[in-house]
């Protein structure tokens, strides 16, 4: 890589992030509270337990964002991500508590059950989009509140009673993989399947950027005309890629359901809202491998440090502030950054130009 | 009525790799038709934008009543009393002509009573019959026009811009339209008036100022020159000539259509019965005014469309109901008519645009993965074998000037040994080297056996390459002609359908 194409891969999410901070902290301070707190808070080195909260749902959030990211690449705006990873949770969980596979093959079966579910939750939006020209937005915002309501039905219906709520059946014991233990001090396991987000990830890059797949998808987002006159069949690119990234979507709360909370019953036993950040990670990334990673350990790490901030008297929902304008300043910033380095191009290429045909002519 | 009356002085404007224009000076009289004319990429369009603020000028002045202007934004354009029709009309088809005139210009009558009587008075002054209250969308073309007109007029432009305007009329029409021009210069309205088509500039004009290759080169008197003259002058004594020589035509069929019938969504023929074959080592040329079903033609032979009726065959195989995918990997090169939208990825350097349209097939991809060494080798050969000007092939296509991107294009699809090539305007908007270039290229590749389907709006192009000319008028093959024996005339008679023209 080019060493201005590093410069300005690196520069743009760097600037906005001490931007974010710099303007949650005028937030902080215009409300009254401590600004050097928040920021020292923030940047301190995390105690143990947190590092594998921080470790823990970055997996997560990625997992999310490259489902986001596999359609964000052809141009399609997969906001259900967030009702397919519930669809997904609810049947995993579901078939993994019916322990109908015994002991770690379990485990594999439930992983395909999740994706079918997410891709067939997913293939909904996809086929009213391409069959009846419905924006795959509106509809996957809508089956987003349907997946929700539906799962917390079936739980209640069909799932068993748990203090004041309805969860799905345990996994059973031989189930349950083991994590991975950091830190023999601190509570709590790197999760097993946390390892998951990285086989994803490296999917992903491979998928993008070295098979005909990913080039026919990455060309119909680029420009759906092209793609067209190439020979790309884009209706049916639609499903196949809407079901991939719903299947990728399954897979975002597996980590959490085998690692620790082994049954699905929301709002205890589940945790919501992963798609959505998950978005905001595929955009902070540019929906580039590494990206995802390094934007989905930012979101964890800020969400992780913001507990500590309660004991200084802030609310640790400023950090959504913080996650919200990170987003913002990111995509203007690299839509500049693009935008100058695009005119670059086209003068450095007329002046080599220029100077060949100086250099016949003389 | 106040008149206007404008100059623009040693022009100049750059863009990155191309110079559009370069010293173009040019005088519109109060009260007269100026015809402006010169070939596709003669730099027209972008003297057009300059004159109309949405460009400003690298060099030169432009000098309105006597005083030097300069317009930042059409705004100041039109404060200054210039309008502009563009080729594409700007009007929302599910409003009133009343409200797609006043959209925007609300300032000035209001929208109600005031409006209407404004723009009952210039449609009645100068014959235009427009209803204020008609929805745009029951409009035809033609009515569509003078609502674009009448647009700029009540917006107070005393100089009005015509980008290309008979391009979408039928004769009739062109007829009426310049009925309409000279009821606005006897206002002491003035017309820039933008074409190529000689006929119609010595029907209308009052003077004539002819472009090429980005400057004025001069100017002519309608009431003396000869379409001749002005021919000579728009293209230059060393007109690249495209003869074909010996024939190279075969028996073997490459692509035959029978009784192809394509509808539009909303039941109309777009084709209608159309038969046609193309031989091995032939070029078959597609001759018509744009819009009679060429576009449709190439879809549905690159499978992009479906036929309602008939079958098309690539050599002896049934093709009709394939996909583009399909038809490409049975050896179909596609030089596609707007290159930017469906010829290139703009943003993707050069070699991952040589894989595009040849996904399925080596050197670019083996086995359903990118092969990159491959990719990379073979966009190098193409940007030598075809003297693509580009700094590498890592360069973003967008970066490169409109010929190269096409030489590369035309480079690309005649990769792979085709069988059949269909080019739509190959080499529109290309400058006069990089044509030469393509047009010996296809004649090369013809000459190896290749079969090509050729559209084109430019007749000499036509002429020059085609073994056989097939002329194309309202989804029907219309006429045939010998390109050797055709004259320009009898080839405009057929494709305007005017025996009596």
């Amino acid at each position: 890589m080019k060493r201005s194409s590093i410069v300005g891969a690196i520069v743009p999410p760097l600037v906005a992030v001490l931007g974010a901070m710099a303007a949650t902290s005028l937030v902080i301070a215009v409300s009254g509270g401590s600004a050097v707190d928040f920021v020292a808070t923030i940047f301190s080195v995390p105690n143990e337990r947190v590092l594998i909260t921080i470790i823990n749902q970055s997996a997560m959030l990625s997992l999310s964002a490259f489902a986001a990211a596999i359609c964000f690449r052809m141009g399609l705006f997969n906001i259900g991500v967030e009702g397919q990873y519930t669809v997904g949770a609810c049947a995993g969980a579901f078939f993994a508590g019916s322990g109908l596979v015994p002991g770690p093959l379990n485990i594999l079966v439930t992983l395909v059950v999740a994706m079918l579910a997410g891709a067939g939750y997913a293939l909904i939006a996809a086929l009213l989009k391409v069959g009846r020209g419905v924006s795959e937005v509106i509809s996957a915002i809508m089956l987003n509140y349907i997946a929700l309501t539906m799962a917390g039905y079936l739980v209640a219906r069909y799932g068993e009673t748990s203090g004041y709520t309805y969860v799905t059946a345990e996994i059973p014991p031989s189930s349950q993989p083991l994590g991975f233990n950091l830190f023999p001090n601190a509570p709590g396991d790197v999760w097993a399947l946390s390892t998951l987000a990285v086989i994803v990830g490296v999917g992903y890059w491979f998928l993008m950027s070295r098979t005909r797949f990913g080039f026919d998808l990455r060309a119909t987002g680029e420009s759906t005309s092209a793609a067209l006159a190439s020979g790309v069949s884009v209706g049916r690119m639609v499903l196949i890629v809407m079901a991939l990234s719903g299947a990728v979507a399954g897979l975002v709360w597996m980590p959490a359901f085998f690692g620790s909370v082994h049954s699905f019953g929301p709002p205890e036993n589940f945790q919501a809202g992963l798609g959505f950040t998950g978005l905001a990670v595929a955009l902070l990334g540019r929906n580039r491998t590494i990206g995802i990673f390094v934007g989905a350990v930012l979101f964890a790490f800020l969400a992780g440090q913001s507990n500590a901030l309660q004991q200084e008297g802030i609310a640790k929902e400023v950090v959504d502030i913080t996650q919200g304008i990170v987003v913002l300043a990111v995509v203007v910033a690299y839509a500049v950054v693009g935008r100058r380095r695009a005119q670059a191009e086209q003068e450095r290429v007329a002046r080599q130009l220029d100077a060949e045909r100086e250099g016949v002519s003389a | 009525m106040t008149s206007i009356d404008l100059e623009a002085r040693g022009i100049g404007k750059r863009f990155p790799g191309v110079v559009a224009n370069h010293d173009v000076s040019l005088h519109i009289r109060p009260g007269r038709v100026h015809a402006l004319i010169g070939e596709n990429g003669a730099g027209k369009s972008t003297l057009m934008k300059i004159l109309y603020g949405v460009q400003a000028p690298d060099d030169g002045t432009i000098v309105v009543d006597g005083d030097p202007v300069t317009f930042a934004t059409p705004t100041d354009a039109i404060a200054a009393g210039i309008g502009m029709v563009f080729q594409h009309f700007m009007l929302a088809d599910n409003l009133t002509v009343l409200e797609n005139i006043v959209l925007g210009a609300e300032k000035r009558h209001g929208i109600g009573g005031a409006a209407r009587q404004r723009i009952t008075e210039i449609s009645g002054r100068f014959g235009f019959g427009l209803d204020p209250d008609d929805l745009v969308e029951t409009l035809g073309v033609a009515d569509r026009q003078r609502v674009e007109i009448l647009k700029v007029l009540y917006r107070g432009a005393r100089l009005i811009i015509l980008d290309e305007p008979t391009a979408v009329l039928v004769p009739q029409e062109v007829d009426a339209l310049f009925a309409n021009l000279r009821e606005l210069v006897a206002d002491g309205c003035s017309v820039l008036f933008i074409s190529h088509k000689l006929d119609e500039v010595l029907a209308i004009a009052d003077d004539i100022t002819v472009m090429r290759q980005g400057t004025t080169v001069g100017t002519a008197d309608p009431a003396t020159a000869t379409k001749h003259q002005l021919a000579e002058l728009m293209v230059g004594s060393e007109l690249p000539s495209p003869q074909t020589s010996e024939s190279t035509v075969t028996d073997d069929v490459v692509l035959e259509l029978r009784d192809v019938v394509v509808t539009d969504d909303a039941g109309r023929d777009r084709l209608s019965d159309i038969s046609l074959t193309v031989h091995r080592g032939e070029v078959v040329g597609i001759a018509g005014v744009e819009g009679n079903g060429q576009s449709e033609l190439v879809e549905v032979v690159m499978g992009m469309r479906r036929c309602r009726s008939g079958s098309i065959h690539l050599d002896a195989e049934d093709t009709t109901r394939l996909r583009t995918r399909g038809v490409r990997e049975r050896g179909v090169g596609f030089i596609p008519e707007d290159r930017h939208r469906h010829g290139l990825v703009l943003d993707y350097p050069l070699w991952e645009n040589r894989i595009l349209g040849h996904q399925t097939r080596r050197p670019s991809v083996r086995r359903g993965l990118i092969n990159r060494a491959g990719a990379r080798a073979d966009a190098q050969r193409i940007v030598e074998e075809f003297d693509v000007r580009t700094p590498g092939i890592d360069t973003t296509a967008r970066a490169l000037s409109g010929g190269n991107q096409q030489k590369f294009i035309v480079g690309r699809e005649m990769s792979g040994e085709p069988r059949l090539l269909i080019a739509s305007h190959p080499t529109r908007g290309v400058d006069v080297g990089a044509q030469a270039a393509i047009w010996e290229h296809i004649r090369a590749a013809r000459r190896q056996g290749l079969g090509v389907l050729l559209i084109s709006a430019d007749l000499d192009e036509l002429i020059g390459l085609s073994d056989r000319l097939e002329v194309i008028l309202r989804g029907r093959l219309t006429a045939r002609f010998d390109p050797a024996q055709v004259t320009a005339s009898d080839l405009g008679q057929a494709m305007t359908g005017g025996r009596d023209a």
